[in-house]
């Protein structure tokens, strides 16, 4: 195989080189426990303080305010699962959308099923977007938490974060909003948007994987996740991560720095490659918001063919990308996010996600359009739907 | 995730088209589950022998895959033979499929059967060991609950 495409960065990036190089030596050399009292053990600490540091600084949070956790999902599981446990003598009712990592979904099934939450779905539009006005019918005087996702993973769509914040704010109801996706791709001030919780994950950023952050804003009762020691102040317990602390602040540090040109440039090739295929093969539907969206993220979905075998054949170019389909889940059916936007099974199940990198060129873009194009015909010509749809168009 | 061979029959697969005037048509799967599989049959309806057999499929890597190989399977068989075909012998010959894709190797055998199914229906004549296949590309399939 020749040269590598990746258009899988909302499924991982490649660790940045100087990330690593700032992590090693915290593996052979400085390899003290944090908790330790003697001076070796001191050169660890202030490398995870000053990781937190750099971490807060990036939201606007104090640094007493972030947590370390193992990643994104631990951090959407945790968010749920204290504040109701903290807040249910408040009331028992979360909020949330169809929308969410099954970080969140899940966590609020498993709320819904075992300690009797009640959760309410929020619907999304066409775009993925909610409704501020279906958010303001959905509150009771039981609601303790809203959970809205700053940004979509499958689609790319950016929630009306502010403005839930705000509404959150006002009605004295927590605020908690995964941020995964747009942590370093957009700036996000928890004062401004008036966030009380943010679960993100170094691994999107070009950090390593296996470690993440939970910002809980100092007041918020949320309770120990993990129980045995005084780590992170006493409310998630075990030795500290610390070579993936610190490749997280510097990963944080890089990405910041980059931030404004990275994704300028990211924007440009994301909307010339949406162009292109637009303009070059048709039935073919874009899904997510048109401007609010992540600047690397394009999702399309392609009429009478299937995902998986999309993929396979991008494959066969070195082109990374991912499918909304459901042979790609393992289960019968597509994309939640794509039906919740309102997409018919069988257009669900032509979906294509590619997402870019700093390190994408506008000659990867056409090296992959040029490709799909090819391929997306191929899979046409092998299609009972399509035959079915050009001896109707007849 | 696959074998050698389903790779081989996704990437060049055997028999992929359409048979104008053919004897026996079978459509099964539905679009909503994301398989759909048609296949066409040519039979000589002295002998009985499937002289050709060519597929269009809707599906996954492995959808495909095994529609290439259950017509290569069936090819030249008789009828009766090609009953013989079960989605076992499909995947074996495959060298097997991961679990989650073995109802693709299900869609093949019973779109073979369809197509007999249609024959036997054209030539208002009865096929021993062959009943009317179950799935239907306009029939709703019941949702499976994830959780």
């Amino acid at each position: 195989m020749g040269k590598m495409i990746y258009l899988d960065n909302a499924a991982t990036t490649k660790t940045a080189p100087e990330v690593v190089d700032a992590m090693l030596p915290y593996f052979t050399e400085l390899y003290g426990n944090p908790s330790s009292v003697y001076d070796f053990a001191g050169k660890t600490k202030e490398a995870v303080t000053a990781s937190r540091q750099q971490i807060a600084d990036a939201i606007g949070a104090k640094k007493e305010e972030i947590y370390f956790t193992a990643g994104g999902s631990e951090s959407d599981n945790w968010a749920l699962k204290a504040a109701f446990e903290a807040y249910k003598t408040k009331g028992n009712h979360i909020i949330t959308t169809k929308i969410e990592h099954h970080a969140i979904l899940h966590t609020c099934q498993y709320l819904e099923k075992e300690r009797g939450a009640k959760i309410t779905y929020l619907d999304v539009d066409e775009n993925g977007r909610i409704r501020m006005e279906d958010l303001e019918k959905a509150i009771t005087p039981e609601t303790i938490l809203i959970s809205v996702m700053f940004a979509n993973n499958e689609i790319g769509t950016v929630e009306p974060v502010k403005e839930i914040g705000m509404f959150a704010k006002e009605h004295g109801i927590l605020f908690h909003t995964d941020a995964v996706q747009a942590f370093c791709q957009m700036p996000i001030d928890v004062e401004e948007l008036g966030i009380d919780m943010l679960s993100s994950s170094a691994h999107k950023i070009n950090g390593p994987k296996g470690i993440g952050f939970l910002y809980i804003r100092k007041g918020v009762k949320i309770r120990s996740f993990v129980h045995g020691g005084a780590q992170e102040r006493k409310r998630r317990a075990g030795t500290e991560n610390v070579p993936g602390i610190v490749g997280y602040g510097k990963a944080v540090e890089r990405a910041l720095s980059t931030m404004k040109e990275r994704t300028e440039k990211e924007t440009e090739l994301r909307d010339y490659m949406i162009s292109r295929i637009e303009k070059e093969i048709p039935y073919v539907r874009v899904n997510g918001h048109r401007e609010m969206r992540l600047p690397n993220n394009v999702n399309v979905s392609f009429q009478f063919i299937e995902g998986e075998s999309l993929l396979l054949m991008l494959d066969n170019y070195g082109i990374c990308a991912s499918s909304g389909s459901a042979c790609t889940s393992g289960s019968l059916d597509p994309s939640h996010v794509l039906l919740a936007i309102g997409l018919p099974h069988e257009i669900a199940h032509g979906s294509l996600r590619m997402t870019l990198s700093e390190e994408t060129t506008k000659e990867d873009i056409d090296f992959t359009v040029d490709h799909l194009k090819e391929i997306v015909q191929n899979l046409r010509n092998m299609s009972p739907l399509y035959e079915d749809f050009i001896k109707k168009q007849k | 995730m696959y074998s050698e061979k389903v790779m081989d029959h996704f990437q060049n697969p055997r028999n992929v088209g359409e048979i104008e005037n053919a004897s026996g048509v079978g459509t099964v799967g539905n679009a909503k589950c994301g398989d759909i599989m048609r296949i066409f049959l040519d039979i000589d309806d002295e002998t009985k022998v499937i002289k050709d057999c060519k597929f269009k499929t809707f599906g996954c890597g492995a959808a495909v895959a095994t529609s290439s190989m259950a017509t290569e399977l069936v090819k030249g068989k008789t009828i009766e033979e090609a009953l013989k075909v079960t989605n076992k012998a499909v995947m074996e010959a495959l060298d097997g499929l991961p679990p989650v894709k073995v109802h693709c190797s299900l869609l093949a055998e019973e779109a073979i059967h369809a197509a007999l199914w249609d024959y036997a229906e054209k030539h208002d004549m009865k096929i021993e060991g062959l009943s009317k296949p179950k799935s239907d590309i306009h029939e709703d399939e019941e949702d499976e609950e994830e959780y």
